[in-house]
């Protein structure tokens, strides 16, 4: 019904109407970016910095989106890009602070321009070959560029990082950008720009090249497109968006340190992306929002909460390889059936279950953690509302009991589940035959 | 200079060895299986912390048998209830799985052993002088390494080309569909393989342990060398691994031994740089300092000149 209204006014209407129609995602989105900030639960200091955080690595992660999901190029090197971004643009924020007449927000394009200059470079090296190769071949360059930064502390300033002061310098629009919210501003207006102008590369000739060296390089060749090449302008354009992400990070922070390259960060935006869901635009910035939340919210917890998002991505991996966005699409159909509500009665019957075990587990590693981290700390630890001593055999028993019912129950349920899936599957491809 | 240079090479075929005997295991596992396998470092850190454990019990020697058993059992399960699962995925869905492994082994020691580097120290039974060379001893246990891993590669090759099994994976390796139409189960020999590897590497983790510092970031440290040992041998390749591991081995402890830099080779030539110069820092170098980075400058040297690896048959 609203399709055909919609239909209807874009016919009659002029074509600026239509053209809002075709876009409305985007100007959806650009009106989100613009009163996220104001939104209650964000809009204190420390929601403003979530949101900054986001957005950086919402760049970051599409930009590796276009490496893995969109030419299948698995990268452990990716952070290599970010980092020397990030040190470029930390490196002119010191100038701008000296007094060199340059607007600080314009500062993530030299970013952008050093993750270029790299991703040439490097990747004339690195894309001749794809897969298992090019894995290992992105992890040693990261290793050597880590290194080698680690052997300058003049340029890298090592661990502690090298610091600049974003407020000083001649203010664009009257920007100071000593509130966090100018800051959010300026990150959402360069993530808006860079998701943007990804969308569109994708759209681009080479973009989809991209999708069709992933899929069969050989095919690609015999049509005329060299995959290295191919292969090389989509890593350049992916180390620029880095470069820019690393940029956002500089200012964000006022600080770019070694890991910055490092490998633990060319890991965590792998985790992300592939969490989101490479095969889709959408699920790189999906994984970005979730995993930033996560990694905030469940350290405030946990001192074990890289162990979780480990075992978060193995889940991913066994289970769910298409991620979180994949799991959405899986459902665009299956909303509009009546069998749906049925299929959500399932789900919530096999999530009580899910949840023991997931108790039960979390119980067992956290008195684990604790015992082998903070062996002062005492043996009594309080988890769920209870007091546990793990100096007594009850809380493993206990746990483990939970883990054993809780698994048992799991298996059984999971037949409901699939009953209704099916139910549910089935009813959405007979409506989807009937309107056609 | 001739001691300086003697016990560097000493001490380089022992690291080398070390290599070896991690990245053999990660080869044979490449070669048969496609798997290229990420949490193969950490299973020489399993090694390490293992024997550690078991040491404390039962004693060096033991621990020695009994921590590559342990660690060989939990690759086969590894490959029995994990890989066997993804492999259906492809390739990228393997690498994926092995990498999320290895983050995970590693949080699970610090869970178990705490976050610090333990005290693994060298067990004193074989803590003491072997032989005396140019009036400096060489301690025992690094001759043990030696005698250790270069036994273990005559008991492997032994196997592999001596006994039924061994021509059974020689042939799975080329011809797996051949193989399973004779009737042999070749999953069973992918397990197999699989814990080979695995036990490899825990065995390397055991006699490496403590030579090099035991802490959970040890895997992290290895894993990347070990890779480029494999690239630069050529992919697939058991002697091309052999050799890369002596060359990494060697070059890496001579470049700790010598503590020169640019600036030491300028100067003999009468050249200065002043240290106001923006190339004082990367002149000023010493060869110590980049030790760590010659494995992955000699890994995108070999890219540029010679894809294949040293031995490869396919270009990387």
């Amino acid at each position: 019904m609203t399709e055909a209204s919609g239909a209807v006014v874009a016919q009659s209407a002029p074509p600026l109407a239509d053209r809002v129609g075709k876009h409305r995602l985007w100007i959806a989105a650009a009106l989100l970016l613009l009163v996220l900030p104001y939104i209650p639960g964000l809009s204190g200091n420390f929601g403003r910095s979530l949101l900054s955080q986001m957005g950086i690595a919402a760049v970051f992660a599409l930009s590796y989106n276009l490496l893995l999901g969109q030419t299948g190029l698995l990268s452990f090197g990716h952070a290599v890009y970010f980092g020397l971004g990030g040190y470029a643009c930390i490196h002119l924020m010191r100038a701008i602070n000296g007094g060199l007449p340059i607007p600080m927000p314009l500062v993530p394009l030299a970013g952008a321009a050093t993750g270029l200059f790299f991703g040439l470079l490097f990747g004339s090296v690195t894309v001749r070959r794809a897969g298992v190769i090019f894995a290992l071949i992105s992890l040693g360059v990261g290793e050597l560029v880590y290194a080698v930064l680690r052997m300058l502390p003049g340029i890298s300033g090592g661990e502690e990082g090298i610091t600049a002061n974003r407020s000083i310098g001649p203010h664009l629009l009257g920007l100071t950008l000593a509130p966090q919210l100018q800051v959010y501003y300026v990150i959402a207006f360069w993530t808006f720009v860079s998701a943007l102008l990804m969308y569109a590369f994708l759209r681009t000739p080479v973009g989809r090249m991209c999708n069709a060296v992933r899929d069969n390089a050989e095919r690609a060749e015999f049509v005329g497109y060299d995959p290295v090449r191919v292969r090389l302008t989509v890593f350049a354009v992916a180390a620029m968006f880095a470069g820019l992400a690393g940029g956002l990070h500089a200012l964000n922070y006022e600080i770019v340190a070694s890991e910055a390259v490092g490998a633990g960060r060319s890991g965590a935006v792998l985790l992300m992306s592939y969490i989101g869901g490479v095969a889709n635009f959408l699920g790189a910035i999906l994984g970005a929002v979730v995993i930033t939340w996560l990694q905030i919210s469940l350290s405030d917890y946990t001192t074990a909460w890289q162990l979780y998002l480990g075992l978060f991505f193995m889940l991913f991996v066994l289970f769910a390889p298409r991620g979180l966005a994949g799991l959405l699409l899986m459902h665009a159909d299956i909303v509009r059936t009546r069998a749906f509500p049925a299929l959500l009665r399932a789900y919530a019957v096999v999530l009580v279950p899910a949840l023991v075990m997931a108790v039960g587990a979390i119980i067992l590693l956290e008195i684990n953690y604790r015992r082998a981290t903070q062996p002062e700390a005492g043996t009594v630890m309080r988890l769920f509302w209870i007091d546990m001593d793990s100096s007594t055999p009850w809380p493993w028993l206990g746990a483990i009991v939970l883990i054993a019912v809780g698994f048992w129950l799991f298996r059984r349920s999971l037949a409901l589940v699939a009953n209704a899936w099916q139910r549910a599957s089935g009813e959405a491809r007979a409506a989807a035959g009937v309107s056609r | 200079m001739l001691e300086l240079v003697t016990f560097s090479l000493l001490n380089g075929v022992v690291y080398g060895l070390l290599l070896f005997m991690v990245s053999s295991g990660l080869t044979l596992i490449f070669s048969m299986m496609g798997v290229l396998n990420f949490a193969h470092a950490s299973m020489f850190m399993l090694g390490a912390y293992c024997s550690y454990s078991i040491g404390l019990k039962l004693g060096f020697f033991p621990a020695l048998v009994i921590a590559p058993l342990v660690v060989a059992v939990i690759g086969a399960a590894v490959e029995r209830y994990g890989l066997r699962y993804v492999h259906r995925q492809g390739h990228v869905a393997e690498i994926l799985f092995t990498f999320g492994l290895a983050y995970i082994i590693a949080e699970c020691v610090i869970m178990i052993w705490g976050r610090h580097p333990i005290a693994y120290r060298i067990p004193e039974v074989i803590d003491f002088p072997a032989f005396r060379l140019f009036g400096t001893t060489y301690p025992f246990y690094k001759v043990l390494m030696m005698a250790i891993s270069i036994g273990m590669f005559a008991f492997l090759y032994f196997c592999f080309r001596r006994t039924r099994i061994g021509m059974v994976i020689r042939a799975a390796l080329t011809h797996p569909q051949m193989v399973a139409a004779l009737g042999h189960d070749v999953p069973r020999i992918f397990v197999l393989v699989f814990a080979v590897g695995t036990g490899l590497a825990a065995l390397a983790g055991v006699i490496g342990g403590f030579a090099l510092m035991t802490e959970p970031s040890m895997a992290a440290a290895l894993g990347p060398i070990v890779f480029v040992v494999v690239v630069v041998g050529g992919l697939g390749s058991i002697p091309g691994a052999f050799l890369a591991s002596m060359l990494i081995g060697i070059v890496q402890t001579f470049a700790v031994a010598l503590d020169y830099s640019l600036l030491d080779l300028l100067g003999t030539m009468h050249l200065t740089v002043s240290r106001d110069s923006p190339f004082f820092d990367l002149v000023s170098i010493s060869l110590t300092r980049a030790a760590p980075a010659i494995p992955y400058l000699l890994l995108v040297v070999m890219l540029i000149f010679r894809p294949m690896g040293i031995l490869g048959t396919r270009e990387a």
